[in-house]
């Protein structure tokens, strides 16, 4: 029987799913322990009841205005101290943005290991996690002390939410101090469009598409889906598209429900990227493009011209 | 300006992954500098251009990273330090703690590396590092800027860009996009042979197997299930994405 804290994520106002996922991965490490949770910024103690319906029996709740920005310097105090309050047994977070920045950090100051990105818990507990983008998996253990993860978006399932259970709400006092960075601006390029790593259903361009413009038919499919729009390296390289639009060994490892993959080849290195998506659908004009050996669904043909007719077939069922 | 740049030799990345008695197989593969690593090279070579300098490349890794430290250096930087003591060899909580014992022995201003490496994709090496040494980082950045010792960073968070301020001494893990690394030249290549690259062991830095030994174990790498290929529609493209969506939603009910 372990503690395990999880410590939520809010972004845009809204707790993010990835943290039901963490509550999700604390219930199997507790081994019937207790979970908690910690959420920081304005309006955390608003998140508690959600939490608490996935199983977390206190939300702890630090609102200090350090914390509306994520700065590594303000959250690895802020995270630090809340793991020496709530001294648990194990912590999980995100593999986010945020989590991915702040946990090692944390980990160094507490001279904690750290498996990062794990994908999947089993008993013991070991941790499961891709090495190779996903060309492989490694299974990995703690030999001593405390268990610290972040886990992968959209791998582990949430657990069904119990309207009865409620959790306590504890605010903490943190001390923030001496802070060194300072976030000047932050330029959204992504408002009102789909996150790719938590996204369920990705439209994806390569170099098929064969220009900016090309990416005109994905981005209407991607509406009609409420999808994210995604590239291969290849699309990128040729200046198609942004570089954080890129899934792949370098660039984004994706796992939605749906990978809709168009005039991409499927080099490799972009197939690290995506191959652990649910189901797979590859269009391309060559009938011999390895994508289609992954795909479960390939249609041969004209990326402009299939596109558009599965758009106002998807409106159809969809509308 | 003293720069450091931490850099590890990783698989290419369009080879295949061979696991071999529990390891992953070395076999014929062909081995790179790791490709968020070599963004860090590039960007610590303009730094010198830009302001003067020095650049030392580090990595941890047995024999065969000696290859990669010399593309680095064809590149343009100055020296190179090897620890090829497998005695420090562990998890991110070993390898922190080794840079840190190489950066303290060096010396640095700014300290530079990949956001994470495309082999153990863990992404812990910056922050762990920089906390090792008690300076700021920030990560994946897309720009640098360095005046005097004011930096300017725009760094890419999930798509959207951060323009984040902070002073040196630091820490900068690059992000896609941060710039082109340039190719080695042929003058380059033979320079970098004759350039200073410094083996060192655990006596060397101080450090004792015990103090860095890992938190954490691998005890087990396995390879994921091999898809089966699906299926290839026909008939007319309209026919086509018409049955695509019934089967999306009624047979793989993703939609």
């Amino acid at each position: 029987m372990k503690k395990v804290l999880v410590l939520a994520e809010v972004r845009d106002g809204q707790l993010r799913n990835v943290s039901l996922e963490a509550l999700a991965a604390a219930q199997i490490i507790a081994e019937g322990g207790e979970v908690v949770a910690g959420v920081f910024g304005a309006g955390a103690a608003a998140h508690a009841a959600i939490l608490g319906q996935h199983g977390a029996a206190s939300v702890y709740t630090a609102e200090h205005e350090a914390l509306a920005q994520y700065t590594p310097d303000a959250y690895a105090q802020a995270v630090t101290q809340l793991i020496e309050f709530v001294s648990p047994d194990a912590v999980v977070l995100g593999h986010t943005a945020i989590g991915r920045d702040v946990a090692p950090r944390v980990a160094a100051r507490l001279g904690f290991g750290l498996v990062s990105d794990v994908t999947g818990v089993e008993a013991g507990p070991v941790f499961v996690r891709p090495i190779y983008a996903g060309k492989a998996f490694q299974k990995r253990k703690f030999n001593d002390g405390k268990v610290f993860i972040t886990i992968r978006p959209n791998n582990i399932a949430v657990g069904e939410a119990d309207a009865s259970k409620t959790a306590s709400v504890v605010p903490v006092d943190l001390e923030i101090k001496d802070l060194r960075t300072i976030v000047k601006e932050v330029v959204s390029k992504t408002s009102g469009k789909v996150d790719l790593s938590e996204a369920k259903v990705i439209i994806s361009g390569g170099r098929g598409v064969k220009s900016a413009e090309g990416f005109q038919p994905l981005y209407e499919l991607a509406e009609v889906l409420g999808a994210a729009v995604g590239a291969s390296r290849g699309a990128c390289d040729a200046d198609y598209c942004d570089y954080s639009m890129q899934i792949g060994q370098t660039g984004k490892v994706v796992t939605p429900d749906l990978y809709i993959a168009c005039g991409i080849s499927g080099a490799i290195q972009h197939l690290a990227g995506m191959s652990s998506s649910k189901i797979i659908v590859a269009i391309n004009k060559d009938p011999e493009a390895p994508i289609f050996q992954i795909a479960d669904y390939g249609i041969v043909g004209d990326l402009f011209e299939v596109v558009p007719l599965l758009t106002a077939e998807f409106k159809k069922v969809l509308v | 300006m003293n720069i450091l740049v931490v850099l590890k030799q990783t698989f290419d990345t369009e080879e295949k992954i061979v696991i071999q008695g529990g390891n992953i197989s070395e076999d014929g593969v062909e081995f790179i500098i790791n490709p968020y690593d070599e963004y860090a090279v590039e960007e610590a070579i303009k730094l010198k251009e830009e302001h003067g300098g020095e650049v030392t490349v580090v990595s941890i890794g047995p024999d065969r990273a000696e290859s990669a430290l010399r593309t680095a250096l064809a590149m343009g930087a100055d020296k190179a330090v090897l620890v090829d003591d497998e005695s420090l060899f562990g998890d991110e909580f070993t390898t922190a703690k080794v840079l840190a014992a190489v950066a303290k022995k060096e010396g640095f201003d700014i300290i530079l590396g990949g956001q994470m490496a495309v082999d153990t994709g863990a992404g812990q090496g910056g922050p762990r590092l920089a906390e090792e040494l008690g300076i700021n980082h920030v990560s994946t950045a897309v720009k640098l800027e360095i005046d005097g010792t004011s930096v300017r960073v725009e760094r890419d968070v999930e798509g959207d860009l951060e323009v984040v301020e902070t002073s040196l001494p630091v820490l900068i893990t690059a992000q896609q996009g941060l710039n082109e690394p340039r190719y080695p030249s042929l003058p380059g290549i033979m320079k970098a042979k004759k350039k200073p690259l410094d083996r060192l062991s655990a006596d060397d830095l101080g450090l004792s197997a015990d103090e860095v030994k890992a938190k954490t174990e691998i005890v087990d790498q396995i390879l994921p299930p091999t898809k089966q290929a699906g299926r290839i529609l026909s008939g007319d493209l309209a026919a086509q994405a018409s049955e695509l969506v019934q089967l999306l939603r009624n047979e793989a009910k993703v939609i």
